[in-house]
């Protein structure tokens, strides 16, 4: 149990997804403008994580590892170098089965995530989970752990960011620095604090 | 004229990665050595303009509903054959580049531009605007890994330029730039530049302070 505990909170704060490893990056600036949406999306993102990244743990550990296929009678067969193509097939199949059971049982939900479950298909924070999952050689438990830390502190960092540029609309920033190039520097300084968390160990 | 401007015009007036906010996750992660990220850039770039020329190849084959899963599925096959490459040619690269090979699949420029040019025109200048963005996307990498690897650590392509404090030279490193964090200074500064000498990218403020009227009126 502290094992899964060290691993969600080094999952949040230490290696936060987007903050530490930078991923996700172009959805993290481009829909951080309001609290509200940053806050939607992050939901969404946990929501998506925390599906994907074990399944994509089996699909590598029964399929696509070296002689996982053992358990078909083909003990040889290494089909690794199909990772990619599987891990983001899986993702956009994912969302899109999310997509419509929340449509089907949850509207309330739907309608709050709306545009935003599409866009996580291209998201680099899950497709780059599913593969620091396989570099890491994580077991289904761990991986599952690791998703859901994972996105709960990429939610984290954009709800943070979403915050901050709701206040900073207000200051008087320079011509050229205006939007992008302010919010580039805040959130260079908003990684600098969080490799404060660096060393924590639970 | 018209194969230069879409070539070219991606490079600094509509640079992908400060004007039209799409790829930086790699920009900033892989920037801290040139070497590393020329590697990243070559590989962007090929990716890049390969899977605009293909995916516009076969444009009118697709339908329209199951397009994102068709373009991915070209653009994940060539990122696997790049990735294939690396791991055979230049193994070290390959290990420091570890997750983010894989993730030029996600990377927005290559669905973008498949997305937003590809799609509509004829293969040859598709392959020529995905070669034009990878170039761009290519001038903010090593701009920024050159700063960082020249300052941070005095060296270029790992030969050293500014010989270090501790090995008897002058130059005391900046640490900082050698931290993940700095690349969002550069790009951020980069941004700057580029804006203050194309004044009409600059974004429209939502507020704007008023002038200060005190003095005025005591006056």
């Amino acid at each position: 149990m502290e094992h899964y505990l060290s691993l969600f909170v080094r999952a949040v704060f230490i290696e936060n997804m987007a903050l530490s490893f930078f991923l996700g990056m172009c959805t993290f600036l481009a829909v951080s403008k309001k609290i509200q949406a940053a806050f939607g999306l992050g939901v969404a993102v946990v929501v998506v994580l925390t599906i994907t990244v074990p399944v994509n743990n089996l699909i590598y550990q029964y399929l696509l590892a070296d002689g996982a296929l053992a358990w078909a009678g083909l003990p040889d067969v290494d089909l690794s170098f199909l990772g990619l193509l599987s891990y983001i097939g899986v993702i956009a199949a994912l969302v899109q089965i999310l997509e419509m059971f929340l449509d089907r049982y949850v509207p309330a939900l739907y309608s709050a995530l709306g545009v935003f479950l599409p866009l996580i298909t291209v998201n680099c924070a899950i497709l780059g989970a599913s593969l620091l999952m396989v570099e890491r050689d994580y077991t289904f438990g761990e991986s599952a752990v690791f998703g859901a830390g994972a996105g709960v502190g990429w939610a984290l960092a954009i709800v943070a960011l979403a915050g901050i540029r709701e206040k900073l609309k207000y200051s008087d920033v320079p011509d050229g620095l205006q939007g992008l190039g302010i919010t580039f520097i805040t959130v260079g300084l908003m990684s600098l604090g969080f490799m404060s968390f660096g060393g924590i160990d639970i | 004229m018209a194969i230069k401007d879409t070539l070219f015009r991606p490079v600094f007036r509509d640079n992908p990665i400060a004007l039209q906010i799409l790829g930086i996750c790699s920009a900033l992660a892989v920037t801290s050595s040139m070497k590393v990220s020329l590697v990243m850039a070559i590989a962007l770039t090929l990716v890049t303009a390969f899977s605009s020329f293909f995916i516009s190849a076969i444009r009118h084959y697709i339908p329209s509903s199951i397009r994102i899963i068709v373009q991915m599925t070209i653009i994940a096959s060539l990122v696997i054959v790049v990735d294939q490459v690396l791991k055979a040619v230049a193994y070290d690269i390959s290990k420091q580049l570890s997750v983010f090979v894989g993730l030029i699949i996600t990377n927005c420029i290559v669905m973008g531009r498949a997305e937003a040019y590809a799609m509509k025109n004829p293969p040859v200048p598709s392959f020529l605007d995905g070669f034009g963005n990878g170039l761009g996307y290519s001038f903010v990498l090593l701009a920024v890994a050159f700063v960082r690897e020249l300052f941070g650590s005095g060296k270029l392509f790992g030969v050293e330029i500014l010989p270090l404090v501790t090995e008897g030279g002058w130059y005391a490193p900046n640490g900082l730039l050698l931290l993940p964090p700095s690349a969002f200074f550069l790009i951020g500064l980069l941004i700057w530049v580029i804006r203050s000498w194309q004044k009409d990218q600059v974004e429209e403020p939502e507020f704007r302070i008023a002038k200060h009227t005190a003095m005025e009126e005591s006056a």
